[in-house]
């Protein structure tokens, strides 16, 4: 499978994020003043090539969200840039883009959410949701945009017949795959899964993982993939970045990474894979000690206070994310004297299982 | 994936409940609304009171606001058979000197017809058509004190059916349009506090707790103290409307905000953004229609309190200001114990009232119950 993730993967970057910020003013009093920020990202810098999938992990409240959030300039960014490398206008921080500029890159780049609930309006069909981004776009109208959008649904896996209801009548699978069928409307390069099935059940989870990498292969996207779930990510990912408190403290390739940590956060959170047991899978990571408030995080290295390699420097400076060889980055003073323990084989992480696919999808055979 | 797609068109079409998924939302709440006996009832009886009200002016045999000394306090009319089909007698006069009230004896001795579709006092026709038709009559000389007074008539002679039609024109309408008034101010201002924030939002916020930090009944009755006395009865209904939606917005700017702060915040709205929606785009296809249900309930619930308010500006000589006519007016006559007990059929506009806010009551419990089709 490796291998196989490999293939098409470019050097070429598609999205670099330097120094970025996100902090949520905080107000209170009768007049609303601002007396204190939530820094939910707090100055950090990765980058995705084209056509690779860079998982996001973190515990709940790290700023994964937020972070995929400001990149699609969902939310504005408190300080950073956002270089993005848009097919027909070329390298643009979308950081510094206007309304009226950004309209221009948003069709390459979209996203889909976790809540299959939250992400459908119950008030518009399903035509209506997944053609409203080439309404907006002005795309596509009338019968082409019917075309369009029933091809979308069967790329994704839903009868085009359904067209004409509501997401009432669906499962919480079939409404993530109409939110996928959404976000593929304007062929874009880079999505962001924001934790795309955490909320499903496990059987349905790994048949819209699966659906998500033929959609990567055949369109050749780029995936950020938010999760909090460290086999969800070793499944999809060809790099993964560790995330605390609004900090990415260590990136590097999926196999880098699970075998030779050199993060004592990633170290812990290894350590904290849940056993293969189904019922836990999904469940958020927990650590010993409680994570820092984002409002009021800890001096120097964020992560001291819980770390059992934390040293006096740890508690004044804060360690920069750096390169220590072979795109391996990491966030620690120690990262090259440590000798930390990863997981010795990745077929140790319980790994969702995968049903044998049936050759053609259902939906689009000839008979629906 | 194969089971779950193939599931779908197994759904049984036009069956309760399990076709949701398939209809609209507003076909769902009709057919939830119908389901509540009462509330329909409600509408079906304030569908018929707006009916008479367009009409009342055809259905009223006499103008509200002619006086006539011969028939103070007369009773309602007693219908008679006469040779010409229905008809009425005509009445004595009399002063009871004991208790000092009038005595009406009727005098059998001449049958006056009632006539159908008769020409009579002139009229505008929904305020534009001048008409002098009217749906029934009393053929008799002038000098004959022969009039039909269904409901009886109260201290000036005046008929108080006619009264209670031409007073439905303003009682049924003026909580209606202030309601519909105060909720197009609501749900603009609180879209726009909700969805841009802000200092617009923090602006609008203080001035709602500026107006609401005054108690009701007062503010409303002062702003009405100072309504200008000797304007056209057109200028200062339309006047006391802007009261009612004046105070009123406060509440629903307040709930849609909040309702429009969680679309705004809905994943479904951050999917337009991330499409490159204009905040047009956004208010008019996610916000609006998902608040506009709330807003309507939040009216609907709003009417009976509306027409409440306009009846008791009126009835403490606030609101609409005599020789114009609403239910408000007509209820003073009914305000002393001694007068309703002699004269019973003053209690008629009460009762009408209490029927109408009952059944604008319902019908707001029956669309605030539908609105939830999923539920
Ligand atoms: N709009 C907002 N206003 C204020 N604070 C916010 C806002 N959105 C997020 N936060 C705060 O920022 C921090 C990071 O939130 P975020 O949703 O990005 O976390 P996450 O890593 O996605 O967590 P989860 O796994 O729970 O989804 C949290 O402390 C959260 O409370
Ligand atoms: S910098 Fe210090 S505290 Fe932070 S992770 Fe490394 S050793 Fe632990
Ligand atoms: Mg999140």
């Amino acid at each position: 499978m490796d291998t196989a993730k490999k293939n098409g993967r470019s050097d070429e970057i598609l999205l670099e994020v330097r120094g970025l910020k996100k902090h949520f003013p905080i107000h209170s009093g009768f007049l609303r003043r601002v007396t204190g920020y939530v820094k939910a990202v707090d100055g950090i810098d990765f980058y995705i090539k084209k056509g690779e999938t860079l998982g996001l992990v973190g515990e709940s409240g790290c700023g994964k969200s937020t972070t995929g959030r400001t990149i699609l300039r969902l939310l504005d960014p408190t300080a950073g840039e956002i270089i993005f490398d848009d097919p027909n206008i070329g390298k643009v921080d979308l950081a510094k883009l206007s309304r009226a500029q950004l309209k221009r890159v948003r069709p390459n780049m979209q996203i889909i959410f976790q809540d299959p609930f939250s992400s459908l309006n119950p008030r518009l069909t399903v035509g209506q949701i997944v053609g409203e981004p080439l309404e907006i776009q002005k795309a596509a109208s009338g019968q082409a945009l019917r075309d369009r959008v029933a091809e979308l649904l069967q790329e994704v896996g839903i009868r085009p017949e359904n067209m004409t209801r509501y997401p009432h009548a669906f499962s919480g699978g079939q409404r993530q795959r109409i939110g996928i069928a959404r976000a593929l409307a304007l062929n874009p390069k880079l999505i962001v899964c924001d934790e795309p099935v955490s909320a499903l059940d496990v059987s349905i989870q790994a048949q819209v993982l699966n659906l998500l990498e033929d959609l990567q292969e055949k369109y050749n996207l780029t995936y950020l993939f938010i999760a909090h779930d460290l086999s969800v990510v070793e499944h999809i990912s060809d790099r993964v970045a560790v995330m605390y408190v609004g900090y990415i403290v260590e990136m590097a390739s999926t196999e880098d990474l699970y075998y030779h940590p050199k993060h004592p956060y990633t170290e812990a959170l290894l350590a904290a894979i849940p056993k293969p047991d189904p019922r836990k899978r999904t469940r958020p990571i927990k650590l010993p000690g409680d994570v820092p408030n984002p409002a009021n995080p800890p001096s120097g290295c964020y992560f001291h206070p819980r770390c059992r390699y934390a040293e006096d420097i740890c508690k004044v400076e804060r360690p920069p994310l750096r390169d220590i060889g072979g795109e391996h980055w990491v966030a620690c003073h120690f990262a090259e004297r440590l000798q930390l323990q990863g997981v010795t084989r990745l077929n140790e992480i319980p790994l969702i299982e995968l049903p044998k696919r049936q050759a053609p999808v259902p939906a689009a055979s000839p008979a629906s | 994936m194969a089971t779950t797609a193939s599931k779908l068109p197994k759904v049984a079409k036009g069956k309760k409940q399990e076709d949701v998924g398939q209809i609209p939302q507003w076909k769902l709440m009709v057919r939830r609304f119908s389901q509540s006996k009462l509330s329909v009832g409600a509408l079906f009886v304030l569908g018929v009171m707006y009916v008479i009200m367009i009409f009342s002016d055809f259905l009223a045999p006499y103008p509200h606001d002619v006086l006539d000394s011969n028939n103070a306090f007369a009773p309602p009319t007693q219908i008679v058979w006469g040779p010409e089909g229905p008809g009425i007698y005509g009445l004595k006069q009399e002063l009871d000197m004991e208790r000092f009230q009038w005595i009406y004896t009727p005098d059998p001795s001449v049958i006056y017809p009632i006539r159908f579709f008769v020409q009579g006092h002139e009229y505008y026709f929904l305020g534009l058509f001048p008409s002098r038709l009217h749906l029934f009559g009393v053929e008799a000389p002038p000098e004959a004190n022969a009039r039909v007074f269904l409901w009886g008539a109260d201290k000036e002679g005046r008929d108080l059916f006619s009264r209670v039609l031409k007073g439905s024109q303003i009682s049924l309408t003026l909580g209606f349009f202030g309601v519909f008034l105060f909720v197009v101010i609501g749900s603009i201002v609180g879209t726009a506090s909700g969805y841009f924030g802000g200092a617009l939002d923090n602006l609008i916020q203080r001035l709602i707790e500026l107006i609401r930090s005054f108690p009701d009944l007062p503010l409303y009755m002062a702003l009405a103290a100072a309504l200008p006395l000797n304007v056209p009865i057109t200028v200062r209904y339309f006047l006391i409307t802007v009261i009612i939606a004046l105070v009123g917005w406060t509440g629903l700017a307040r709930e849609v905000r909040g309702k429009v702060l969680a679309f705004r915040s809905a994943d479904y709205t951050a999917a337009a953004i991330a499409a490159g929606a204009s905040h047009w785009h956004i208010i008019t296809r996610h916000l609006m229609p998902n608040a506009m249900s709330h807003i309507v309930v939040v009216g609907m619930l709003s009417i009976p309190g509306a027409i409440g308010l306009e009846t008791a500006l009126s009835f403490l000589g606030l609101g609409i200001l005599p020789p114009a006519v609403s239910w408000g007016i007509l209820l003073r006559d009914a305000q002393s114990v001694q007068a309703v007990v002699t004269y019973p059929w003053l209690l008629i506009p009460v009762i009408l009232l209490i029927i109408t806010v009952m059944s604008f009551n319902l019908l707001g419990d029956g669309v605030r119950d539908a609105v939830d089709p999923y539920a």
